[in-house]
């Protein structure tokens, strides 16, 4: 299955009954999967007249309850960032994809991962924070997808679902499931029309700074919530690793593959693969720094995840980076070869 | 004697925070009046703008979800999209229904979106002090066109009204005034029919009310009234635009 | 045959903005001299010349005033 698709048919499947978008490429498979199969479940499909207006139409069905969602790519992204903010600071769920394009500006339409920044910090204003996913397959593609319908309704929060150009268009065989059970909190906050109730008011505006601090640190005491249980990763053969490359999503594929090459070579190199993007998952590096010498994070853009890693290990590991941005897509012997130049340079 | 008017009981006895004879207070107690009337407490949703009517919420005992500045629209589209059986309804000024939200606006209306928006037109933006509206008239003086508006410079009054009359999909376009109160009475009953054009799913309704600004326009709450019959219905001249259901009959 | 009419206005609410003082046809509102807790002159109703026209209540912004009328 097109891993579009696969973001389609398991929203499909989670139970998301509202979807609003707008073409933008790569990712317009998206709308026009949605299109065609909301019909077919008697669900809402409708293309907005921007991406403006599509966030804000999630919005508005997120607040009466539905499971809605969007998707768009990297510019696109950038004009929902008012309506995230909203989202997050009015507590509504929504599911939100951004199959990353190379930018800044217009960019092109090949893969990426320059948008990490606008992912993990904001990219809306004001104090909130949004779990990011990464997957790395169509399986986990797939898979997180159907999950981050329960996360965005267990937190009620908007989650975004970060694929690149490659993951959107690629094509891996996948096994399809039932939604997992979840513990669903009641949704005892949406609009429904005020019968026998007394009226729901979903806001953000709160003029008075001690209730808004109020309202801030409570926000804050889910996100601290969040990032206990929510921080993922997938570790492949860090066990007894002097060197450790950090990748995600297509990043982390071709990274696999150089490390493999580079272990068939008899170096002791290892891959952390964070698939939350925020909460990153920080334990996982701060236990791996214990025992790794060089920290390797290679990533599609210039350098943003970077950071993070950097946070993490706190200074006891040293970093490097390794970047192709643009949308240029290196292949594993590349990684390779630059894994083989640290290992000797460090003498590791 | 018998009571014969007293406040409505989808109107919370909240103090209303607008100024002296603002516009907003009279057309609060029409629209709760008229919930009350139609008894649709029970299945309404509104959506208050950013502006001098943001805390709406405090007045309407309605279901409302506040929505950033302009997107009314496409946030009811929403609702209504999710919950067909709700009546929603948006009330907006001038800069959030025809500056800010201009895309939104005209795209439900061209969608004929089954959502009623009330449009409140005082010619300028009133909570952040007065400045520039799209609707702010040619020599009129407010603090973002100092010396009157001027065509060359700043375009001229934007009747987005006229504009959204012309779509297919707009059911119900008309203009009102509160300057009398045989306007005031003549605008409940243009906004009762947008909320029954709803009902009847004939499409989009739009009702926009000549509103005075005392405070911007610096006048006094019975002069800002005269200059609504004065000067602001000789740029902006109520009537109806469009009503489909007269087409259909 | 004259229809006697009377109001009450809630003074507290009042704002003296004077709407109701314009359109009654009878003169049956002034603004008085006392002060609110808002700072203003709040409207009263003279006695004796309301012929519940209502037509004060439908442009009170506040919602200040209620309408009683005679059968």
């Amino acid at each position: 299955m097109k891993g579009t698709d696969a973001i389609a048919e398991a929203a499909i499947q989670a139970g998301c009954r509202c979807y609003f978008g707008y073409p933008i490429t790569p990712q317009n498979e998206i709308p026009e999967y949605m299109s065609r199969r909301m019909d077919e479940v008697g669900g809402v499909f409708l293309q907005g007249e921007s991406e403006i207006a599509s966030i804000n139409m999630v919005h508005g069905a997120a607040a009466t309850g539905a499971r809605a969602m969007t998707s768009s790519s990297s510019p696109g992204i950038s004009l929902k960032q008012e309506g995230l903010s909203f989202l997050a600071a009015q507590e509504i769920p929504a599911v939100i994809v951004n199959i990353v394009r190379g930018g800044p500006g217009l960019g092109n339409i090949a893969p990426s991962q320059g948008d990490y920044y606008q992912a993990t910090r904001g990219g809306g204003h004001g104090d909130y924070r949004m779990p990011v996913f990464a997957p790395a397959s169509i399986q986990e593609l797939y898979d997180i997808t159907m999950e981050s319908f329960d996360i965005a309704d267990i937190y009620r929060t908007p989650v975004m679902i970060i694929g690149d150009g490659m993951m959107g268009q690629m094509m891996e065989p996948i096994t399809m499931h039932a939604q997992p059970p979840a513990d669903l909190p009641p949704k005892d906050y949406i609009l429904t029309g005020a019968q026998g109730r007394p009226s729901r008011i979903l806001r953000s505006l709160i003029l008075h700074p001690p209730e808004m601090e109020e309202h801030n640190w409570k926000l804050k005491r889910k996100y601290d919530l969040m990032r206990q249980t929510l921080p993922r990763h997938e570790e492949y053969m860090t066990d007894d690793a002097t060197m450790v490359v950090v990748a995600y999503g297509t990043a982390a594929r071709i990274a696999k593959g150089a490390v493999k090459r580079a272990r068939s070579e008899g170096l002791k190199v290892g891959l952390l693969r964070p698939i939350t993007l925020w909460p990153f998952p920080d334990e996982a590096v701060t236990s791996i720094a214990k025992k790794a010498k060089l920290f390797l994070v290679f990533e599609m853009s210039t350098g943003q995840m970077i950071d993070d890693v950097r946070l993490a290990v706190g200074g006891s590991v040293e970093c490097v980076f390794y970047g192709r941005p643009g949308g240029v897509v290196p292949a594993p012997q590349e990684i390779q070869r630059i894994i083989e130049r640290h290992w000797l340079q460090k003498e590791l | 004697m018998k009571k014969i008017f007293a406040r409505p009981a989808c109107l919370k006895a909240n103090p209303f925070h607008y100024c002296p004879g603002c516009g907003h207070s009279i057309l609060h107690r029409l629209v709760a009046e008229i919930i009350d009337e139609m008894d649709i407490r029970g299945i309404t949703i509104g959506i208050p703008p950013a502006g001098c009517a943001v805390l709406a919420y405090n007045y309407f005992d309605v279901d409302m979800v506040e929505s950033a500045h302009g997107r009314g629209c496409a946030i009811a589209t929403g609702v209504k999209r999710a919950r067909p059986e709700c009546l929603v309804f948006t009330y907006q000024g001038d800069g959030d229904i025809s500056a800010i939200g201009t895309a939104e606006t005209l795209h439900a209306a061209n969608r004929g979106e089954l959502i009623t928006s009330i449009f409140v037109n005082n010619a300028v933006y009133g909570m952040t002090g007065g400045q520039m509206a799209p609707t702010t008239m040619l020599g009129q003086k407010t603090s973002t066109s100092p010396y009157g508006r001027r065509a060359k410079v700043e375009g001229y009054p934007l009747k987005i009204t006229d504009l959204i009359a012309n779509l297919p999909g707009a059911a119900y376009v008309v203009r009102t005034s509160l300057a009398t109160p045989a306007k005031v009475n003549a605008t409940k009953k243009a906004i009762r029919k947008g909320f029954d054009i709803q009902r009847q799913g004939l499409g989009y309704a739009l009702i926009e009310v000549l509103s005075p600004c005392p405070t911007n326009w610096k006048l006094s709450s019975v002069e800002s009234f005269k200059y609504l019959e004065d000067v602001m219905e000789k740029e902006f001249v109520p009537g109806v635009l469009k009503d489909i259901s007269k087409e259909k009959a | 045959m004259a229809v006697n009419g009377m109001i009450t206005i809630d003074k507290s609410l009042c704002k003296a903005c004077e709407l109701c003082i314009s359109v009654c046809p009878e003169g049956a509102i002034q603004l008085s001299d006392e002060i609110n807790t808002k700072g203003y002159h709040p409207a009263e109703f003279i006695k004796e010349r309301c012929k519940g026209c209502s037509l004060c209540a439908l442009m009170c912004p506040e919602v200040a005033i209620e309408v009683y009328r005679e059968r």
